[in-house]
């Protein structure tokens, strides 16, 4: 019999590989179905898996680990269980800084952080004013990175703040906003509008970080691991699949649908190509790895990373926060799901440098 | 005598944030706050510092309002989402029902109750609606669509009306389709063909 797993997802090209799975069949293939509720928020997805309306669900990859710091939320622990993208983040301007940047030399060649980072602290007066879609979202975590490493002093020189993706278009345009760190397709889609450029994509920044994982409750993850086993197999050939350019003119077509992100298929095609337009002038420039579907195993040591970051930023202690972060990365749950699978063979996740050199090794306590 | 509950309910229909409104005096005296303007929530919060904020599940502003729940200055008040649990039953009818509470620390359950129970109720009769409206739009579409199919049919075969219903029914039946598929497949091919 078929197991239906109710599944939450955000309209966003990172939620391919739960779209793809259900559209090309990889769930039924493992034995489940899944039943896809969209939703609208990313703290209505955690309520949801919260209160079981959904057993699983698209998170961004440190909701887990802020749950279990206390941080938001209504308390059930959260695990994550499996990565479903690496990377596919934007870093967007508003036309009015896009200007500045332009008039001062700036040649948005879209591949040096060090240029760009610059170039936009320099152009700033006051502090910088930039939008992201949570609080705790990877997006945060790379803009506080980065601008601090080029010396911008946080909190003081940086306003980050929480802003739905729909809204950031308007926020741009009316001048709210400097700049938005926001997934696809919503920075080609303020492109498209004319009201944003883009400046940087986040693999620019730290290539090879885990952007959206699976996420589920995590007794429930031990009590019922068997349809949550399946899922984690289903997702990981959806993932290959998505991974696959021949895979490109299809999989566009399934995502732009009316039911999931509902956005015509070139603007979709831009980032699985990593072809993104950036201006409303119609630049093009190339991104190699725009986005990844393929690193699919969590590593504990981005959870403590992550976890050491927003204790640090909130003044939590920064030893038990790891460890309260890493238990949230169930490597063990992933592990045992995709041993099922005959022949596969795990390659290890090469853990990259930032654009300024930094590994993932938590800092040492202070 | 205890002071007058604050509720903020964020809701940028008018007529919703009325109804809600209604319900709420209903069951208790609070002091009632609309906020209408999703661009500056956050500031619009701080200002008013209500006890307890209601919004739609499916409002994506939402998640800006999960910046209150870190209070980080001394003077900022902890929000959590609903009140620790303590009804767990009462939280899950509340998600089902589509709307969630921020609630300022140390709230006693017995207060939030009411709200949460009217609260409920209200968002509710909100969904039905929201089923009931989509229901119909669905059946008008799908109306419009066989009278174009019927009519296409009509002028190809040179039949009157009755003869294209009744034909558009016999293909669905013989497909095992419902006849608004059937309807929707022709007009989509005829369009290719015109």
């Amino acid at each position: 019999m078929t197991t239906t797993i109710p599944v939450g997802f955000v309209p966003l090209i990172d939620a391919g590989p739960l779209i793809v799975a259900v559209e090309m069949g990889f769930d039924r293939a493992e034995g489940i179905a899944l039943d896809l509720r969209r939703a609208n928020s990313w703290s209505a997805l955690r309520d949801m898996v919260t209160f079981g309306q959904v057993t699983a669900a698209q998170m961004l990859s440190p909701m887990p680990v802020a749950t279990a710091l206390g941080l938001g939320g209504a308390g059930a622990a959260l695990a994550a269980v499996s990565v479903l993208s690496t990377n596919g983040e934007v870093v967007c301007v508003s036309e009015a800084m896009a200007r500045k940047l332009r008039d001062a030399g700036h040649a948005f060649d879209f591949d040096d952080a060090h240029a760009a980072g610059s170039a936009l602290i320099a152009a700033a007066d006051g502090p910088l004013r930039i939008a992201v879609p949570f609080p705790f979202s990877m997006h945060a975590e790379l803009l506080y990175h980065w601008l601090t490493a080029l010396g911008l002093p946080a909190p003081s020189g940086i306003e980050i703040r929480t802003v739905p993706p729909p809204l950031m278009g308007a926020a741009l345009a009316a001048g709210e906003l400097d700049a938005c760190c926001v997934g696809e397709p919503w920075g080609s889609m303020a492109v498209e509008r004319g009201v944003g450029a883009l400046l940087l994509p986040g693999s620019a920044i730290w290539p090879g970080v885990p952007e959206k994982v699976l996420g589920v409750r995590a007794d429930l993850a031990d009590s019922d691991p068997e349809p949550l086993s399946a899922l984690i197999r289903a997702l990981l050939h959806a993932g290959q699949w998505l991974n696959d350019p021949r895979s490109r003119v299809t999989a566009c077509e399934i995502l732009s649908g009316r039911d999931y992100l509902d956005v015509p298929t070139e603007v979709i095609d831009r980032a699985l190509s990593g072809h993104m337009t950036i201006s409303a002038r119609g630049d093009v420039r190339v991104v190699p790895q725009f986005v990844d579907f393929g690193r699919f195993a969590p590593q504990q040591v981005h959870a403590a990373w992550i976890g050491g970051r927003l204790a640090a930023r909130l003044g939590l202690d920064r030893g038990t926060s790891q460890a309260a972060a890493q238990a949230t990365y169930r490597t063990d749950l992933h592990e045992s799901a995709v041993q099922e699978i005959p022949g596969y063979v795990q390659e290890p996740v090469a853990l990259a440098r930032s654009f300024d050199g930094q590994n993932f090794t938590p800092a040492p306590q202070e | 005598m205890q002071r007058l509950l604050k509720i903020t309910i964020v809701e940028s229909d008018p007529a919703r944030a009325a109804l809600i409104e209604e319900s709420l005096l209903r069951v208790g005296q609070y002091e009632l706050n609309i906020i209408d303007d999703m661009t500056r929530l956050n500031a619009a919060i701080k200002e008013i510092n209500p006890d307890i904020v209601l919004i739609d599940l499916d409002n994506p502003s939402r998640d800006a309002l999960e910046e209150l729940t870190l209070a980080t200055a001394p003077l900022e008040r902890p929000v959590a989402l609903f009140v620790d649990q303590g009804d767990a039953n009462l939280t899950k009818l509340a998600i089902e029902a589509g709307v969630s509470a921020y609630v300022v620390d140390g709230l006693r359950a017995d207060r939030l109750k009411p709200i949460l129970d009217a609260a409920v109720a209200r968002f509710n009769m909100f969904r039905q609606m929201r089923t009931e409206l989509a229901a119909t739009k669905r059946a008008l579409e799908e109306r419009k669509v066989i009278d174009r199919a019927k009519g296409i049919l009509m002028k190809a075969k040179g039949i009157d009306e009755e003869a294209a219903y009744a034909l558009l029914r016999r293909a669905a039946m013989d497909q095992g389709r419902k006849v608004g598929d059937v309807a929707e497949a022709l007009v989509s091919t005829a369009g290719l063909l015109s």
